[in-house]
């Protein structure tokens, strides 16, 4: 239970792109030569430049690989479990806005559980954000869950 | 100790040197029309002769020479004595082209190291101090021009010349170096190899240096007075006018003194030649006064900077002029604004940002397009686009209130500018094709 609530976020790693045409395809198959998993992903552009936000298997060794490409930058990030229902998101981003939670920008993708789905979002609040959820009964991943994501069915 | 080297000369009230300078631009004329044909032929062209310059106002009406002339006069088309009265020459490395190649005579000699010595004495050296030269040795003027003036102050001179870093330093704390003489960028790389070394700057004996020969920034200065713990002074000359010490920096660090008992300094409009007022930025021009094998009359530096004559608190007189502040020719107009890379490179500098940048500029619907294309390093990487964002709007704010105009900043990743030879291509303009 301690050790829940200690690691209650995921490490996200970002890669600046160039917007080309190429590049996107470029990192996601120097990242498949080395047998990585990519468990979420977002895509945001301007005309220059994108920022691929990944969710992968083994953060370490996708991280050596994209340095040598280009820029990345890893953080912490809330991936909140919710039931794959319509509904489940709207409690979770009702709670924050009112404890005053700022969402900074988000994705979403359904997991391998039935009827689970997984909101990955940044916060301007991470403790507060953290509290919230937890006393709401709201179940947030862990690096660990993200390591044994696939054999849990 | 000395605070000038020659006190009356750097200290000469205004008239004086109005006075000496006129009394010897009228000598030079006479000399250079009757020793230097090609020079002469450029006055017939002009209908000038050299009872036309009773004064010094009289100066614009001779013609310019640039940097062309020297290539097409070379070796000796230029040359106002005998060789047998040479003593030496020097010359430029010839990466843009031919090779400049310089001539003096032993009293052009003795001027030009008199230039350095007042340079050292600025920069608070006497007799008792231990002056480190690594400035290269050789055909360049640096070392020479460094290690004569060193000699004429009488410092323990160090002929270190250029490279071997270990050496160097081994030599700098053994021999208690207590002014070095170097490329601004040596100096930087001195100072990271000894912080390599674990050698604190406290721990050298170091407490000025004279730097040039290069373009740099005061942010480069700042770091390298704190890297080597010493006061930085910077240097300016060509090997066309004899070498580093056309003018150098006094205690206030605000410009450098021209030398104007032998130099006399105009600046141009690098587009129309037209001689500017005082306090407007162009092109240096400089005419050498007293060179005898090398005279140089209305000599096109290419180098843009603003002349000052604001009284200085050194005490000295001469005429100052701010560290160039980028080439004529690498000057570009953007929608008729003057804009010179090495400005842009100030504001990164400052901002934090690696000097690596590449400017595009084209023509769309009849209007320049301005884009400034910067790498970042991890350190300034996020997660989020509106940071990097924000990012290129604080350099495009800083931009503006420096050159005028507003860049479009694109922050790209570290090592994607394209670079030849290990330097980053700064500048492509593609106004130039569509011509």
């Amino acid at each position: 239970m301690n050790r829940e609530v200690k690691e209650m976020t995921i490490t996200q790693i970002s890669v600046y792109m160039e917007n080309k045409p190429g590049k996107l395809a470029e990192i996601v198959s120097e990242l498949s030569k080395a047998g990585i998993n990519i468990r979420a992903m977002s895509l945001a552009d301007t005309s220059d430049f994108g920022l691929v936000r990944l969710i992968v298997s083994d953060l370490n060794k996708a991280r050596d690989i994209l340095q040598g490409m280009t820029l990345v930058f890893c953080n912490k990030v809330l991936a909140v479990e919710m039931d794959d229902k319509s509904g489940a998101l709207s409690v979770i981003l009702n709670a924050l806005n009112e404890g005053d939670v700022n969402v900074e920008y988000m994705y979403a993708f359904v997991g391998k559980q039935p009827y689970s789905a997984y909101a990955v979002m940044q916060v301007d609040d991470m403790e507060k954000a953290e509290k919230i959820l937890e006393n709401r009964k709201i179940r947030m991943l862990c690096e660990e869950d993200l390591i044994n994501f696939t054999v849990s069915d | 100790m000395k605070k000038y080297y020659q006190k009356e000369i750097e200290t000469a009230s205004r008239e004086e040197i109005i006075k000496m300078q006129s009394e010897k631009l009228i000598k030079q004329v006479r000399h250079v029309y009757d020793n230097v044909p090609y020079y002469r032929k450029l006055m017939e062209e002009r209908g000038v002769c050299p009872e036309d310059i009773r004064s010094l106002e009289d100066i614009s009406r001779l013609p310019f020479l640039c940097k062309d002339d020297l290539r097409e006069a070379y070796p000796y088309g230029l040359l106002g004595t005998d060789l047998k009265k040479c003593v030496r020459i020097q010359s430029t490395s010839g990466t843009t082209g031919k090779r400049v190649v310089a001539f003096y005579t032993q009293k052009d000699v003795d001027l030009w190291e008199e230039c350095c010595a007042r340079a050292i004495v600025a920069a608070g050296g006497s007799d008792e101090d231990v002056c480190h030269v690594a400035y290269g040795y050789g055909l360049f003027t640096g070392g020479a021009g460094l290690h004569g003036g060193a000699h004429k102050v009488g410092c323990l001179t160090l002929p270190m010349s250029s490279g071997n870093t270990d050496r160097q330093i081994q030599f700098m704390m053994d021999m208690g170096s207590t002014i070095l003489c170097c490329t601004p960028s040596y100096a930087a790389y001195l100072g990271e190899a000894m912080a390599e070394q674990n050698i604190r700057p406290e721990e050298n004996k170091l407490k000025a240096g004279i730097f040039g020969a290069e373009p740099w920034t005061e942010e480069m200065r700042r770091s390298i007075e704190k890297s080597l713990g010493i006061k930085a002074y910077d240097i300016y000359g060509l090997t066309e006018t004899s070498g580093p010490g056309v003018a150098f920096e006094c205690e206030e660090q605000s410009g450098m003194h021209i030398n104007e008992d032998h130099f006399y300094a105009e600046i141009i409009d690098p587009e129309t030649g037209e001689v500017l007022p005082e306090g407007s930025k162009g092109e240096l021009v400089l005419t050498s006064l007293d060179k005898e094998a090398f005279p140089l009359l209305r000599y096109r530096t290419r180098d843009i900077c603003i002349l000052s004559r604001k009284k200085c608190s050194c005490g000295r007189t001469h005429v100052k002029m701010t560290k160039p502040m980028g080439r004529s020719d690498d000057m570009l107009i953007i929608r008729g604004v003057n804009v010179f890379p090495s400005q842009i490179e100030t504001v990164l500098l400052k901002m934090g940002y690696l000097p690596n940048y590449q400017i595009e500029i084209d023509r769309k619907n009849n209007t320049d397009t301005f884009d400034v294309y910067v790498e970042m390093s991890s350190a300034q990487m996020s997660d989020k686009i509106s940071d990097i964002q924000k990012k290129e709007k604080d350099i495009e704010t800083s931009m503006r209130a420096m050159l005028g105009i507003s860049p479009k900043i694109h922050l790209v990743p570290i090592k994607s500018i394209a670079r030849s030879e290990g330097k980053a291509v700064r500048v492509v303009d593609r106004r130039k094709l569509n011509e």
